[in-house]
């Protein structure tokens, strides 16, 4: 079923597409030599090229091409063997070139897709319109000082990835998966590292809405959005805000519009005199870009493993469902953990662990899975304890605990605690043989029809053997003893 | 092409140039020469011909990704008109 927001006129449709802005990861900038560290004190990382004084000219970074070239091969993509470099034109004080060194009609990378991964377990594909490089501004601070501005470049000029969407998304939940898969892309590729806290990926995002069948009605675009969350929210507030405009008869004016994050709405960005008019012309600084088919493919080969081959991989070698797969796979890092605690092991019960308590555990102490609570070696252990009916379940989540707090292996953990199973039939016997001769009047009444009681002698057996008993044992053996 | 005074006062304000309403007509007349004096080009045929981007015979220089240069803020600074803990001032923007 499609998403609709329901309005007094009837049900609209949401037609949404996102333009993510993701830095490069480089050591130096596009078009010059210095840093890209994020937190460097002010103006540290900035080179006479950067602060745009006179004279000074660009000279292109060749790993931010391959990171380009390499995010375009990631996202399916055309790559353009000739791109060209422009200005685009405007001021801004935290723009000391006045223009920006962006590529216009000829963009690095052409038309690609992205498939989404819903949290119903399906798919869906949006279409990418084009990536091209860009130059990042610096950064304006406006709550330093009652009448100024405080400008400070180290971003400036740091190489930036436009990602433009086709405006193929109907719903917030569509637009967050897609930059949710995005971003789990950029970072399987080591071409951007995600941060969107940090700025390393930012979203503008374009939104419209229309009833069923209509052409695109008028877009506003909402810049800046930093968080994944926010996106969602934007949306949907901006979404309920056109149609309300409608149903009162007004029209929906094309516009920039900011998200208040604090308020969770949307609201317009103070109209300019004039429209925007970037005026963009080829940069005459920069000769166009030319790329061969061999130094694409070269590029291609040395291509990882992607997130929807991973994925299409844990479904047929681990037989696990499209969602647990679509979740493990996220994160590169968490793929591996798995891979390494699933090997030679139940695929669904390392999956289970790994999702279930290791997951729970991480968050907890607020660990990471590249510094995590326990070792993918020692989860494994623990699944073999198991497997082998050293410890019940039960005891296992128990062990796992333990672990967590002292980093022991679990077969230390387990001698050392005396939580070995009992799967001695005879000393299983006769615990449950105490339990109803301590318990004779409620055995009564479980023969008297009480099935509910069942669980309750399982209880006292348990307690009595401090939860070693293995539980199928009990279980079969009660059963018998019973009957 | 002849442009007329708006389009002037436009191209101005989007270069950020302040220029007074009494000067618009005769930079109009000038700027207008200049296209016209461009427009000559547009009477050869240049069908099928590629667009020259430049006269310099050779690929776009490219430069190894290491870091080569900044950590000079001081110099960076030298000519702004007002500057504080290592930012630049300028008088405030809020958009």
């Amino acid at each position: 079923m499609s998403y609709v927001i329901q309005g007094e006129t009837g049900d609209w449709e949401l037609v949404i597409g996102l333009e993510v802005h993701a830095q490069i990861t480089s050591k130096s900038k596009l078009f010059s030599g210095s840093a890209t560290d994020f937190g460097a004190e002010p103006n540290t990382q900035v080179s006479l090229v950067d602060a745009a004084m006179p004279g000074m000219l660009p000279v292109i970074n060749e790993h931010c091409i391959e990171q380009a070239v390499r995010t375009g091969l990631g996202l399916k993509a055309k790559i353009n063997l000739t791109s060209v470099f422009a200005r685009k034109n405007y001021f801004y004080a935290d723009l000391p070139q006045g223009y920006q060194i962006s590529q216009y009609e000829y963009p690095v990378v052409g038309e690609g897709e992205v498939i989404l991964d819903m949290p119903d377990g399906s798919t869906r594909t949006v279409g990418i319109e084009r990536l091209h490089m860009e130059q990042d501004a610096g950064k304006s601070l406006h709550d330093q000082h009652p009448s100024k501005s405080f400008i400070d470049l180290n971003r400036s000029g740091v190489a930036l990835m436009e990602i433009v969407s086709k405006p193929d998304m109907r719903s917030p939940e569509e637009a967050a998966a897609y930059v949710t898969k995005l971003r789990s892309i950029l970072r399987y590729l080591g071409t951007c590292d995600g941060n969107m806290a940090e700025g390393s990926m930012r979203c503008d995002v374009n939104v419209s809405v229309r009833k069923a069948g209509e052409p695109y009605r008028t877009r506003a675009e909402i810049k800046n959005v930093n968080s994944i969350r926010f996106v969602s929210q934007a949306i949907d507030y901006e979404a309920r805000r056109q149609i309300d405009v409608y149903e009162e008869g007004g029209e929906v004016v094309q516009e920039t519009r900011l998200f208040d994050a604090a308020k969770g709405e949307t609201r317009s960005m103070r109209s300019k005199e004039h429209a925007h008019d970037y005026r963009y012309f080829p940069d005459p600084d920069l000769l166009p870009l030319n790329l061969t088919q061999d130094y694409v493919e070269a590029i291609k080969a040395g291509l990882p493993e992607l997130p929807d081959e991973k994925k299409a991989r844990f479904i047929g070698d681990y037989q696990l469902s499209p969602y647990d797969a679509g979740l493990l796979v996220a994160e590169q890092a968490t793929a591996d953990f798995f891979e390494t605690v699933a090997k030679g092991r139940d695929p669904k019960l390392a999956c289970n662990w790994v999702m279930g308590d290791f997951a729970a555990a991480m968050n907890r102490l607020g660990r990471t899975i590249e510094d995590p609570p326990v070792s993918a070696a020692n989860l494994g252990g623990l699944i073999d304890l198991i497997a082998d009916n050293t410890i019940s379940g039960r005891i296992a989540k128990e062990v796992f605990e333990l672990m967590v707090e002292t980093g022991k292996a679990p077969a230390d953990i387990v001698a050392e605690k005396g939580l070995k199973q009992v799967t001695d039939t005879g000393a299983i016997e006769s615990s449950i043989d105490a339990v109803l001769a301590a318990n004779a009047d409620k055995v009564a009444e479980y023969r008297g029809g009480k099935d509910k009681l069942f669980g309750f002698f399982v209880g006292q057996v348990m307690k009595a053997t401090a939860g070693k008993a293995n539980p199928a044992m009990l279980n079969d053996i009660l059963k018998k003893k019973l009957s | 092409m002849s442009l007329d005074k708006d389009t002037v006062r436009k191209i101005a304000n989007l270069a950020r140039l302040e220029v007074r309403d009494d000067e618009l007509n005769h930079l109009a007349g000038e700027l207008s020469n200049i296209l016209q004096f461009v427009e000559q080009l547009a009477e050869v045929n240049t069908d099928g011909v590629a667009p020259m981007t430049s006269v310099a015979h050779m690929e776009l220089p490219r430069r190894a990704d290491e870091v080569t240069d900044g950590g000079y803020p001081d110099k960076v600074l030298a000519n702004a008109p007002e500057r504080n803990d290592g930012f630049f001032l300028v008088p405030k923007v809020v958009e």
